[in-house]
Order: C-alpha cells, then sequence, then structure tokens
C-alpha cells in the first residue's frame, strides 16, 4: 500500500466536502485514516482534517489524489529519505536506519517505494537507477551502496489483524501458561491450519529435539503425512536424534520406551556416520538405509527441508548448512512465502526464525520455558500465540484432531 | 436603492467558444442583442435602482457579462481571475473601475480561478459558491477568510450550467429556485440543508436560462421562456419581468449574468 497525506479546510462540513472526499476515497477502493479533525465551533468557523489515504499502487493514488485536489484536497509534500554511502564493505554508515519486520516504504523522488523483503534488523539501500529499496544485511552491503540514514521519509506499515474471520490469532495473540487448558486451544489452531493448507499455505514446523527425545516425533510424521508440513527447519542436531531414533531406537543413548538406556552415545555418532555413508538423508532413504522417523516422512511427502549447524554439532549430517551467514541467508529465502510457522521446544532455532519470518505469518510457540516462549512471541506481537506446555502432548493433540485418529505406533 | 453594474453591449459577439452554448457559427445578430440588453437596462431603472454603466472595451466581447467581474460585498470587491485567457483581460478594467468608485479591492491569490458574484451568490445566512467548471474550491476559502461568513461550496457537473447562477438564483425569503441536477448529489444535499422552500425548475425551462434571474425585492426579471417557474413566483407574490434575451442565451448568458450587485450584501454576516 502506499499512501499521502492530504489537508481538507474550510466549510467542508456544511458543503460535505469531507463525506465526499472520503466516499470518493472508498469507491475507488483506496482506504483513509483521519489522522486529525478540527470542527469550527461556530457557523463561520472553518475546519479542518488531515487525512491519510492508501492505495494499492502509486498510479491508483495519483489518479485519486487528482481527482481529490478538484473538491479541495492539498497534498502534504513529505521529505525525501535521507542517504548516505557505505564507506567500506560490510559497513554501514552510521546512523543508519534500522528495520522493524514490518511493511516499510521509503519516500525518494517525491513517490513511495516498498522495502524488500520486509526484514528485521537490517538497512535499507536504495537504488535510484532502479528505484528499488531493499533490506540488506551487514554481509549484503557494498562499499559505495547508498543507505538509508535517520527516520525521515521512512514509513512502517503496522500489519492489519485479520477482519475477514474471527480466527484464534485475532483474538488470542497471548500466551497460554503451563497450568493453563489447551485443548481448545489446539482445536482451534488445528482449524487454523486446515483452512491454511486449503488456501494452499505454507505450514513451517521449526523442530528442537526434545520432540524426538519426548517421543514426539511420532505425531509430527503424522502431521507431515497429512501434509500439515510444507518446510521443516532444524538443527543438525534434531536430524541425528531422529535418525538414530530410527536406527537405533535411542536418542542420544536413550531410548523413550525404556526406563533404562543402552549404548551411551555410541548409537548416535554411528547413524550419523550411516547418514554420511549413505550420501545424505535422501540417499539414505532411497538406499532404503532410512525407513521410519521425522526425515524419512519429510523425504517420502517432499517437505522441504532446511538444516543448519551449531558448534556442537557432531557430524554435520549432509545437507546441514553450517556457515551462519550463509545459513541466514537460506532461512530468509525458505522463509519468505510462509504464511504459519509452529515455532516447537526450540529456543535459538524460534529465536532466529521468529527473526526473519515476514510480518504477515502467523506463528505459534511452544515450550516448556515460559521465557523461551515470551522471547519467540514478542516478535509478532499481533499474530502469535504462545504455549507453555510439553510439546509432547501438544503435538499429539494436534495431530489427533488434524488427522482424526490415535498413534500408529 | 439597489445599485448594479452593466456593460452596454457595444463590442458583444461569439469570438470564442469557452462553454457549450457558445458557437461562432451560429453567432449573435448584434442590433437585436442592442436591443434586448436596452430592454434589460431600461426594466432594472425602473424597479429603482442605480445602475453604474463600465466602459466596454474593443477585444473584450464577454465584457458585457459583468457578473464575472467579482463579488461586491460591503465596500470590498474581490474582482474574479478567470480561468479563460480570453477573458482575463477583463479584470484590470472592472478593479481599476471599482477602485476609482472607492471599492476597496481584494485579490484573490493568482493562482486560484473566481468567476465572481457567476459563482457566489448569498442565501440565507451562507455565501453559496459554485466549482469545478470555473471557480476552484480553494478560491471559496479565500472568500471566507476575507468575508468571515459560512461559504458552503457545490460541486457543478452539467456543463451547460458552468456557473453557479445559471442554475440557482436565492430569494429574498430564504428560499432560491434551482436546477436540481446542475449539481451533485452532495451539493444538493448540502443546498436542501441550508435553503427552505426551493423551487425546482424542469429541464426545458432551466435551458432558458430561468435560474439566471436578477431578483430586486420582490420582482424577479428574468429570461422569457418559463410559464411554469413565473406561474410559481406569482403564487408567492414576485412580479415577474420576462424578458427576451436570445442573443445572449447563445453566449451562456441571461439577465443575471448581465449584472453585477453593487453591493451584492451590505455585510457577509
Amino acid at each position: 500500500m502506499v499512501s499521502e497525506t492530504i489537508e481538507l479546510r474550510g466549510h467542508i462540513i456544511d458543503s460535505l466536502i469531507l463525506p465526499k472526499v472520503l466516499d470518493q476515497i472508498l469507491t475507488h477502493r483506496a482506504n483513509f485514516k483521519i489522522d486529525e479533525i478540527k470542527i469550527g465551533e461556530r457557523r463561520a468557523d472553518q475546519s479542518f482534517a488531515r487525512i491519510e489515504v492508501s492505495a494499492e499502487t502509486n498510479e491508483g493514488l495519483d489518479e485519486l489524489i487528482l481527482r481529490l485536489r478538484q473538491h479541495g484536497a492539498e497534498v502534504i509534500e513529505r521529505a525525501n529519505v535521507q542517504l548516505a554511502s557505505a564507506r567500506a564493505d560490510g559497513v554501514f554508515p552510521r546512523d543508519f536506519y534500522v528495520t522493524t519486520n514490518q511493511q516499510t516504504f521509503v519516500r525518494f523522488g517525491g513517490k513511495e517505494i516498498e522495502v524488500r523483503p520486509a526484514m528485521i534488523n537490517s538497512a535499507i539501500a536504495l537504488d535510484r537507477k532502479k528505484g528499488s529499496a531493499r533490506a540488506v544485511k551487514f554481509f549484503d552491503v557494498n562499499k559505495g551502496d547508498e543507505i538509508v540514514v535517520g527516520h525521515q521519509g521512512v514509513r512502517v506499515v503496522p500489519v492489519q489483524r485479520s477482519t475477514t474471520h474471527t480466527d484464534l490469532f485475532q483474538f488470542i495473540n497471548t500466551i497460554v501458561d503451563a497450568d493453563e487448558p489447551k485443548s481448545a486451544i489446539i482445536r482451534e489452531l488445528g482449524q487454523e491450519l486446515r483452512r491454511a493448507h486449503k488456501a494452499k499455505g505454507k505450514i513451517a514446523v521449526v523442530a528442537g529435539p526434545a520432540i524426538v527425545r519426548t517421543g514426539a516425533g511420532q505425531h509430527l510424521v503424522r502431521l507431515v503425512e497429512a501434509g500439515y508440513v510444507d518446510r521443516l527447519f532444524a538443527g543438525n542436531s534434531f536430524a541425528a536424534y531422529d535418525v538414530e531414533r530410527a536406527l537405533y531406537g535411542t536418542s542420544l543413548g536413550m531410548n523413550p520406551d525404556l526406563a533404562v538406556a543402552r549404548g551411551g552415545h555410541e548409537n548416535h555418532l554411528r547413524a550419523i556416520n550411516a547418514i554420511r555413508e549413505a550420501g545424505g538423508i535422501s540417499a539414505a532413504v532411497r538406499q532404503k538405509i532410512l525407513t521410519r522417523g521425522v526425515m524419512y516422512a519429510c523425504v517420502r511427502h517432499d517437505v522441504d527441508i532446511v538444516l543448519t549447524g551449531a558448534i556442537r554439532d557432531e557430524g554435520p549430517i549432509p545437507g546441514v548448512t553450517t556457515d551462519v551467514i550463509e545459513a541466514q541467508k537460506v532461512m530468509r529465502q525458505k522463509l519468505a512465502d510462509v504464511t504459519h510457522v509452529m515455532l516447537l521446544a526450540t529456543v535459538q532455532h524460534s529465536m532466529a526464525v521468529a527473526s526473519m519470518v515476514g510480518p504477515a505469518a502467523k506463528t505459534v510457540c511452544v515450550d516448556i520455558d515460559s521465557t523461551a516462549v515470551e522471547r519467540a512471541v514478542e516478535h509478532q506481537p499481533l499474530q502469535s500465540i504462545g504455549l507453555v506446555t510439553d510439546v509432547e502432548p501438544f503435538l499429539e493433540d494436534l495431530a489427533d484432531y488434524l488427522t482424526d485418529s490415535r498413534v500408529r505406533e | 436603492m439597489r445599485e448594479l453594474l452593466l456593460c452596454p453591449p457595444n463590442y458583444y459577439g461569439i469570438e470564442y467558444e469557452i462553454n457549450p452554448w457558445m458557437s461562432r457559427a451560429r453567432g449573435a445578430e448584434a442590433a437585436l442583442a442592442q436591443k434586448q440588453w436596452e430592454r434589460l437596462h431600461a426594466t432594472l431603472s425602473n424597479l429603482r435602482c442605480e445602475v453604474h454603466l463600465i466602459t466596454p472595451q474593443p477585444g473584450l466581447p464577454d465584457m458585457v457579462f459583468t457578473a464575472n467581474a467579482g463579488l461586491t460585498v460591503g465596500r470590498k470587491f474581490i474582482p474574479s481571475n478567470f480561468r479563460h485567457k480570453e477573458r482575463t483581460g477583463e479584470q484590470p478594467f472592472f478593479a481599476k473601475w471599482m477602485e476609482q468608485l472607492d471599492y476597496e479591492v481584494r485579490w484573490l491569490p493568482e493562482n486560484l480561478y473566481f468567476e465572481g458574484e457567476g459563482d457566489a451568490l448569498f442565501g440565507g445566512d451562507a455565501l453559496f459558491c459554485g466549482y469545478k467548471f470555473r471557480s476552484d474550491i480553494q478560491s471559496h476559502r479565500a472568500l471566507a477568510d476575507i468575508l468571515g461568513c459560512l461559504v458552503i461550496s457545490v460541486e457543478l457537473v452539467d456543463p451547460r450550467f458552468y456557473h453557479l447562477d445559471t442554475c440557482f438564483c436565492p430569494l429574498p425569503d430564504g428560499a432560491a429556485l434551482w436546477f436540481p441536477s446542475a449539481f451533485d448529489d452532495y451539493g444538493q444535499r448540502a443546498i436542501r440543508e441550508h435553503v427552505t422552500g426551493l423551487i425546482d425548475v424542469s429541464p426545458e425551462e432551466a435551458t432558458h436560462f430561468s435560474c439566471n434571474a436578477v431578483v430586486i425585492e420582490s420582482d424577479i426579471v428574468l429570461p422569457e421562456g418559463a410559464p411554469k417557474l413565473v406561474r410559481t413566483l406569482q403564487d408567492r407574490g414576485y412580479r415577474c419581468h420576462e424578458l427576451p434575451m436570445s442573443e445572449f442565451i447563445k453566449a451562456g448568458g441571461a439577465c443575471k449574468c448581465l449584472t453585477m450587485f453593487m453591493p451584492q450584501r451590505e455585510s457577509a454576516l
């Protein structure tokens, strides 16, 4: 949405100029927000209104403004953004504008340009020739790039809450604590995911190793099989635990089905080695080495798997991106079209994804640690819910609801 | 006694086309125009009006339409800023004339089009102003600043009724005659909210410029060709003076366009 601010003065109430202007805005499929209005007290007093008019395209807005001018609307000239050149590769000018994850526009040459992508904690680089603006990270900036400095000419448009149907995210936007009931919310979340699935939305799951260790992997598998997972984001350890569980029945030596564990860390390393030997997870599935578990289900159901590494990782499993800058790029790219995200039992990975996901995406964070939930949820204050709970019963309930079945294992 | 400004039609003729009525192919007949104007002059003079005559100027054929000279309120004269360059030459002559008669001349900013009494008529306690074809709505705000009165801006939507005085004529009792479809919906609603006792003029009679009437207390001087309107006005106690105006209607004007009040009101409030 692009916008201009107009002012109307005069006897705009008695002459019905104000309602006429507002009606014209709406009939041109544009929107308005009255920033300020002063109604004259006495009969001869003039009134004043300042109105922000927003339309889908610059052309549509220009045409509308031209019409509104006929009725006395005066356009408030907004200042252009201020720019400064990057002095060196990887270094922003001082006082660079720091982005939020909300839709942002910069004004340049009298036009509004949308900053793409909407990405938090970045700077904005402006390309005069192309008339485009993009959010850039440190590693993206080159010496001489023109970067927006200060706040002048920058406009941020917060995401509007859904008004088309009363969904879970519209009313809750909050955290459900450990001692509060969750089944109704899980049911509503299930309905939301069904709607998303039907509307060809993209559902991403960010999975922590606790899913495997608590034995909840089987429930995640049911969601994958039913088509409710389009992309899986996880660390090397999640994949390794899942593979170990599939191959040896343990995760980091522990068997969730037995009270006493056997084998210790050995199984973990043997599992990683088996995947490395096969040439990767997909290859292991093809070679029938890997025949069960979350990774197996994802390969079989064409779920996009995005694995990134950490310092303490063993392996890594082939296909894991271990360069952190590269990992950020890949994750951003894979999150660009995601509409729903489930952040499940992983603090660091959830925080990373929550900071990269677009402002319109709806987020659910599930973790046993309330602080982790709070930190992930605050990135999307209008579109997220948090559940403080063990991930296992959560996934079980959700999978039961969405697949209408009990566990097969 | 009301004072009026008229301009003899010595140089009147249809020399350009700036409204849908004008056609150089169908020019005005000079002798007949002269006769029709003299009759208007005589009628108004007989209605206890003091008629001032500005000296007509060659090359300014529309100067005869003095309603577009400007707007006079008390001793203030607000000259027009014509939209069409064909008429801008009239501005200095009218301003100088009014200045010589000791009126305080208050120009509007040059960039605001305003065509005088043609688009600004007092009715009740408001000044009704038309906009879009000739005057800009921005000029209305400037008028409100100068005059300190309520200004009702109404959009004109029918190019045949390009000035407010071609489709709206306030009466001394607070009512008005008007041709509603010359205005957009909001303009119609604004007028209905501020004027009681509106008299609708039919489309056939409106095209005879029936709304373009000069009202001097209970006397109404209007073009002939509106028998229904005349009957309505007579029923309301007005005396109607119907005049032939064919040669001026060819240029898109009639009785009111040929007349400017000096002043239209003693005070804006």
